[in-house]
């Protein structure tokens, strides 16, 4: 296709600008020497604390140019490759800075917020190069609104069927339908969590108590249903249940696509959520860190 | 038997202005009883208008023309416009009889004999005919039908609840009103076929959805009919149906049935009268004098049935066509549109006379009844060129003050375009769509790249026909010559036209033809030596999907796409694998003429196309000609070839491009395309086209098609002629130079273009209100955030401006281009041009 990943934009001309400035950097960090041991408070650390400030700044900015629907200051994919491999960099130029003076203070922790930044930014950039791909072959061809039809139509198969059934078949079924779940709270989407139930009662041979039970996956229905067929009352009803096992398990594999698309999507989008608000307190850290650098200069 | 001076049939806008005006004029001549009368089928006046939706905001397009009338019209709620008609009815005593369906006329000039419903009859002189075009409502027929549970239309779907409804009818409207009815009553739709045939895709989607989900209140009987209404003995709903099923005859109770089987036109009883059509297509429209009167003398034909189909127009004929009867010799209300027409063009002439000289020159034209060259005049531009200098300048300067008069009086003129000698007219790959006729001097033609170099046209001679006909950007650059004098027309009149004029459409035909072989194969030779050739070149329509040769077939002619796609396919095992889409403008078939008779492929139109056939004597001559051109015909068929191979390779590069021709691409110039692989759904792209478009996106990123990820969401595809653009009355769909199809600002809200568009592409809306800016979203979270705020609410003064159709106009406006592609982050979006189509399935080449 000649769509352009974010990575291969423009023959990726931000990673050969991003290994420019790393080259650089590392240059400019050699030079130090002398009297005083490579630090952040040489000329040369001054120099990259400034050249990572801004570029921290300026990845934050990304989050405004999202924003700002009819700029023409160049694309967002743009902005992003670039914030991508720039981003990367900061890594190395940020460490440089520091030349490796950690302690319990808040220069350290002002570093270690920006690595968790950049690591979550890492997992982003493996999410969006793979999630996609698996969201897409999990609907083969088709897209989230033909699935949940899909779904109906077979809600409807079945519930005809079901009608034809005797009372513990029917009951389970429509139960079985109603009390479906999709979706839930951020563990249920992440973890794909099923609190599926339907209603299990005696057959009139057996008669025993009806009782809500489990049905994760599906999978106790269709066994429910199974297990009556080699005992079916009468004759007649074999042919019923064998359709009826048939449309449980095709509902069973459209549920799952639809639970599997479900949590793909969360976890495409849980990164995120740790990407932009550690990077506000990056923000905060990064003031922080500048105002006490010259405070006890 | 009573009689009339002038009988008036239909008290939509047009008939009540002539009524208003005819009993105004009874005034002024003291008469003792009225010399006119009214006469409305319906219960009430303008049915038209009581049928528009509760609340509708009327609009008084177009802004340009002034209203004269006796009745009042400006725009607002179609409330107080009803009522204001009504009281004008009363104050001018207009004698006016409502029920009084007429149902045949009879007799001539003088003396007609005006038949209604009810058996009665009187005699009238003269007969305004102005019963629109709305036509009446089939009726269910069937005992019962008569009965107050059957009604023909519905305003608004939550005034009922919980109701048990037939929704009878399997178009558009009974969808709609079903999917409506539905969120609070058990409805059922009764279907009389197998399915939902003739229903829009995304209607067809919905309502099926609706009927398999066993949550919605929505049920269908197909292949079923009511056979009887009555009212129920028992308790529970008032009434019973009977309805006629598959399984057998069944008996259901009901509350309410809501028929929508669409409307019987009025051309037969119009036809009835003795006034002629000029064909026998569907738009057609009776043939007028200058004074509206028809081909049977002494009756007269105005409003949306004599073609014009905007109210303040229906109101202004109203008013004329009584002063024309009374044997006044008035200037028509839009005689000062005339009058700008011709303004600073290099002649001493009345305008009256100017037009008149005007239809004269041009051969093509001459035939035409004044009225339509008229409407023709009014709705074009007139284009002078002047050498430059002092006469340019004066002539401006002379549009300029006029232009400033008029514009001090709040109205945007259209008025005389005046450019230099030597200026372009048009250049190659601009999207215009008007066509061009020469009254004066001379224009030159230049191909770019052709061997005969460039062709000068003359008075009389007209241009531009090849994007009218086929919605393709133009081929040529139109310069203006010496002292020329152009008629620029836009497309839908000439459409028009085209449809009720007979010479017209042969006119233009022909020209393209000559055109079409002069381009494809003969590029020097003089039109007049192709004249007859043209004649014997038929052009055939072909609907989507239908086949126009089969493969392994022998062939005998060629074809030139005249206009929409085909697709060309070969059969692999046994199913058919795609090689090469082909777009209007381009052969196909050539190799039958050119030594291999044998269809290697077989041919199948994408979308609604038309075909020129060339068969084998005609190309036979065109090749013997000395000025025969084979180099370039040769080369696309090598061409053709090595696509064609490379797709056959690669069999799933036909498959997605069968499945773009399935999306309707065959005729697209511009559209979405999603690579699901890289989508990560973060709808960016639908919130760029909201905040930039008033907060109403009009794309859906999530629906339309997938497959091989090539996702095609439901966006405009600003297609080569565009549908929507069919029977928007005030003309607001345009399409730019540059391509965008848009909608600008004087769209009335008919939703003509929402059904017209097959790819679902047109809301209609109120505007939605203003958000919290973006930082006061940031810090202090007011607001949904950026994108359209779902299931806004809209402010009271928008829903009094009424619902108006939107859709995507390519971020026209913007630097930079469409917002959606510039917001994607990932790349997954893109706009794409048809040429890019093939580099969609093409291998990268790294
Ligand atoms: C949904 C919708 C919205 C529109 N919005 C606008 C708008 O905002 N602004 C605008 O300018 N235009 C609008 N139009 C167009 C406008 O309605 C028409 O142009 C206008 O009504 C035409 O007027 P008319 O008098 O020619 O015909 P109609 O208004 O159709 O009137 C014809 C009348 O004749 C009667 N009649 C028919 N047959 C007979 C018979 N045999 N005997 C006796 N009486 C008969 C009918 O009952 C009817 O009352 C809209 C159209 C539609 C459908
Ligand atoms: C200190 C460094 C960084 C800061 C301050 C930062 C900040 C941000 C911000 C504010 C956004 C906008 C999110 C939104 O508005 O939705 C963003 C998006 C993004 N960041 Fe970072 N980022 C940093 C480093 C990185 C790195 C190193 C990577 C990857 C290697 C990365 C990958 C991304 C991606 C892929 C997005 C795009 C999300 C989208 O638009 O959908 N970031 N970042
Ligand atoms: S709105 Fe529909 S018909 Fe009109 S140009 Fe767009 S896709 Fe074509
Ligand atoms: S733009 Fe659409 S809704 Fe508006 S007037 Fe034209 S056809 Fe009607």
């Amino acid at each position: 296709m000649i769509h352009e990943s974010l990575l291969k934009y423009r023959n990726a001309r931000f990673l050969w600008q991003a290994l420019a400035l790393m080259v650089l950097s590392i240059g400019l960090y050699l030079t130090q020497g002398g009297v005083r041991v490579p630090s952040g408070g040489t000329w040369q650390g001054y120099i990259l604390g400034t050249i990572g400030a801004l570029l921290i700044v300026w990845l934050a900015l990304l989050g405004v140019r999202k924003r700002a629907y009819a700029s023409s200051l160049g694309t967002v994919q743009g902005w992003t490759s670039a914030h991508v491999y720039l981003g990367s960099a900061l890594l190395l130029v940020a460490t440089l800075h520091s030349a490796g003076q950690f302690g319990w203070n808040v220069h350290t922790f002002a570093y270690v917020l920006m690595c968790l930044v950049i690591l979550s930014g890492f997992v982003g950039v493996y999410a969006y190069a793979s999630i996609p791909q698996w969201i897409s072959e999990n609907h083969a061809g088709g897209n989230r609104p033909e699935l949940f039809s899909e779904l109906f139509a077979l809600n409807r198969q079945l519930q005809l069927l079901a009608v034809k059934s005797e009372a513990a078949i029917q009951l389970a079924v429509t139960s079985s339908i109603e009390r479906t779940a999709i979706g839930g709270d951020v563990a249920a989407q992440l973890f794909g969590r099923d609190r599926s139930r339907f209603i299990r009662s005696g057959t009139a041979s057996s008669g025993s108590e009806a009782v809500l039970s489990g049905n994760e996956d599906q999978q106790q229905i269709i066994d429910f249903v199974a297990a009556r067929l080699p005992r079916a009352d009468k004759a007649a009803e074999v042919p019923n249940l064998h359709e009826l096992v048939l449309f449980l398990c095709r509902r069973q594999s459209v549920l799952r696509r639809i639970r599997r698309d479900i949590r793909l999507r969360a976890w495409l989008q849980l990164w995120l959520y740790v990407h932009v608000p550690l990077s506000v307190a990056l923000l905060v850290a990064l003031v922080v860190h500048i105002l006490t650098t010259f405070m006890y200069w | 038997m009573e009689s009339f001076k002038i009988a008036i049939v239909g008290a939509g806008p047009a008939g009540l202005s002539a009524a208003a005006r005819a009993s105004e004029l009874d005034r002024k001549a003291n008469l003792g009883s009225p010399g006119h009368v009214l006469l409305e089928g319906f219960g009430a006046h303008a049915k038209t208008i009581q049928r528009y939706q509760k609340g509708k905001h009327v609009m008084a397009e177009p802004g340009f023309l002034d209203l004269r009338s006796d009745v009042r019209f400006a725009a607002g709620s179609r409330e107080r416009i009803l009522e204001g008609w009504r009281e004008d009815l009363a104050r001018l005593r207009v004698n006016v009889r409502f029920n009084a369906e007429v149902t045949r006329i009879s007799g001539a000039r003088g003396a007609f004999t005006v038949h209604l419903g009810d058996g009665t009859s009187l005699l009238a002189e003269n007969v305004v005919l102005a019963i629109g075009l709305e036509g009446n409502p089939r009726k269910l027929g069937c005992p019962g039908d008569e009965l107050d549970v059957v009604q023909y239309q519905l305003d608004d779907p939550r005034e009922y609840r919980d109701e048990t409804i037939f929704v009878v009818g399997a178009g558009d409207s009974a969808i709609e009103n079903a999917l409506g009815l539905s969120e609070q009553n058990d409805v059922w739709i009764i279907n009389r076929g197998k399915e939902f045939s003739r229903a829009k895709e995304g209607n067809l989607s919905a309502v099926l959805g609706a009927i398999s989900d066993d949550r919605s209140r929505l049920g269908c009987h197909y292949e079923s009919s009511i056979k009887q209404l009555r009212r129920a003995d028992e308790a529970g709903p008032a009434w019973v149906a009977e309805l006629q099923t598959p399984g057998g005859l069944v008996t259901v109770g009901c509350d309410r049935v809501i028929a929508r089987l669409g409307a019987i036109p009025p051309r037969r009883f119009v036809e009835s009268i003795g006034i002629e059509f000029p064909n026998d297509r569907a738009d057609a429209i009776p043939g007028l004098s200058a004074e509206y009167e028809s081909n049977v003398p002494g009756i007269y034909v105005i409003g949306a049935l004599a073609g014009y189909p905007l109210i303040k127009q229906a109101i202004n004929q109203g008013h004329d066509v009584v002063e024309f009867i009374h044997g006044n010799r008035i200037k028509p209300a839009d005689h000062s549109l005339l009058e700008q027409r011709f303004l600073a063009l290099p002649y001493e002439m009345d305008a009256d006379t100017s037009i008149r000289q005007f239809q004269l020159r041009i051969p093509m034209f001459r035939q035409l009844n004044a009225l339509a060259f008229r409407e023709l005049i009014i709705e074009s531009v007139m284009i002078a060129a002047y050498p430059a200098g002092a006469l340019y300048d004066e002539a401006r300067k002379r549009v300029r003050t006029a232009v400033d008069k008029l514009a001090a009086s709040g109205r945007a003129p259209r008025v005389t375009r005046i450019i230099r000698e030597g200026d372009t007219i048009y250049e190659p790959g601009d999207f215009g769509t008007s066509f061009y006729t020469i009254v004066d001097g001379e224009v030159t033609l230049e191909v770019p790249g052709s061997p005969s170099g460039a062709v000068t046209m003359v008075r009389g001679e007209f241009f531009g026909e090849m994007s009218l006909l086929s919605g393709r950007p133009r081929l040529e650059r139109a310069v203006a010559g010496v002292a020329c004098v152009v008629v620029e027309t836009p497309r839908r009149t000439m459409v028009k036209l085209m449809s009720s004029n007979e010479e017209v459409r042969e006119g233009i035909d022909w020209i393209f033809v000559v055109r079409e072989l002069q381009r494809h194969f003969v590029p020097a030779a003089p039109f007049r030596e192709l004249k007859d050739m043209a004649a014997r070149v038929t052009s055939r329509k072909y609907k989507a999907g239908e086949l126009v040769y089969a493969e392994g077939h022998k062939g005998e002619c060629l074809f030139v796409v005249r206009s929409g796609g085909i697709a060309l396919t070969r059969l692999r095992g046994d199913a058919d694998a795609m090689v090469a889409q082909v777009r209007a403008g381009e052969v196909i078939g050539q190799m039958a003429l050119m030594g291999d008779p044998m269809r290697r492929e077989s041919a199948t139109a994408t979308v609604a196309s038309e075909l020129l056939e060339i068969r084998r004597p005609e190309f036979g001559e065109l090749m013997r000609r000395k000025d025969a051109q084979l180099g370039p015909l040769q080369d696309s068929v090598s061409q053709m070839l090595v696509e064609n191979a490379r797709m056959q390779v690669r069999p799933e590069a036909g498959s997605v491009m069968s499945f773009l021709m399935d999306q309707g691409l065959g005729e697209a110039t511009d559209v979405l395309v999603i690579n699901e692989d890289l989508c990560v759904g973060c709808d960016n792209c639908e919130k760029a086209c909201a905040e930039t478009h008033d907060g109403v996106s009009r794309l859906d990123r999530e629906a339309g098609a997938t497959f091989a990820k090539v996702h095609i969401p439901i966006a405009c595809r600003h297609c080569e002629q565009p549908h929507c653009m069919k029977d928007c009355p005030p003309n607001a769909i345009r399409r730019s130079e540059t391509g965008e199809v848009y909608i600008d600002d004087t769209c009335i809200g008919c939703g003509n273009c929402e059904s017209n568009c097959p790819y679902d592409v047109i809301k209609m809306v109120y505007e939605a209100p203003e958000k919290p800016g973006l930082l006061s979203w940031l810090f202090f979270g007011a607001g949904d955030g950026p994108g359209e705020q779902p299931g806004y609410k809209p402010t009271e003064a928008a829903k009094a401006r009424g619902r108006k159709a939107v859709k995507c106009d390519a971020c026209i406006g913007l630097a930079g281009g469409p917002a959606c592609v510039r917001a994607c982050p990932t790349g997954a979006a893109l706009r794409l041009g048809p040429e890019q189509f093939i580099d969609l399935v093409e291998e990268r080449k790294r």
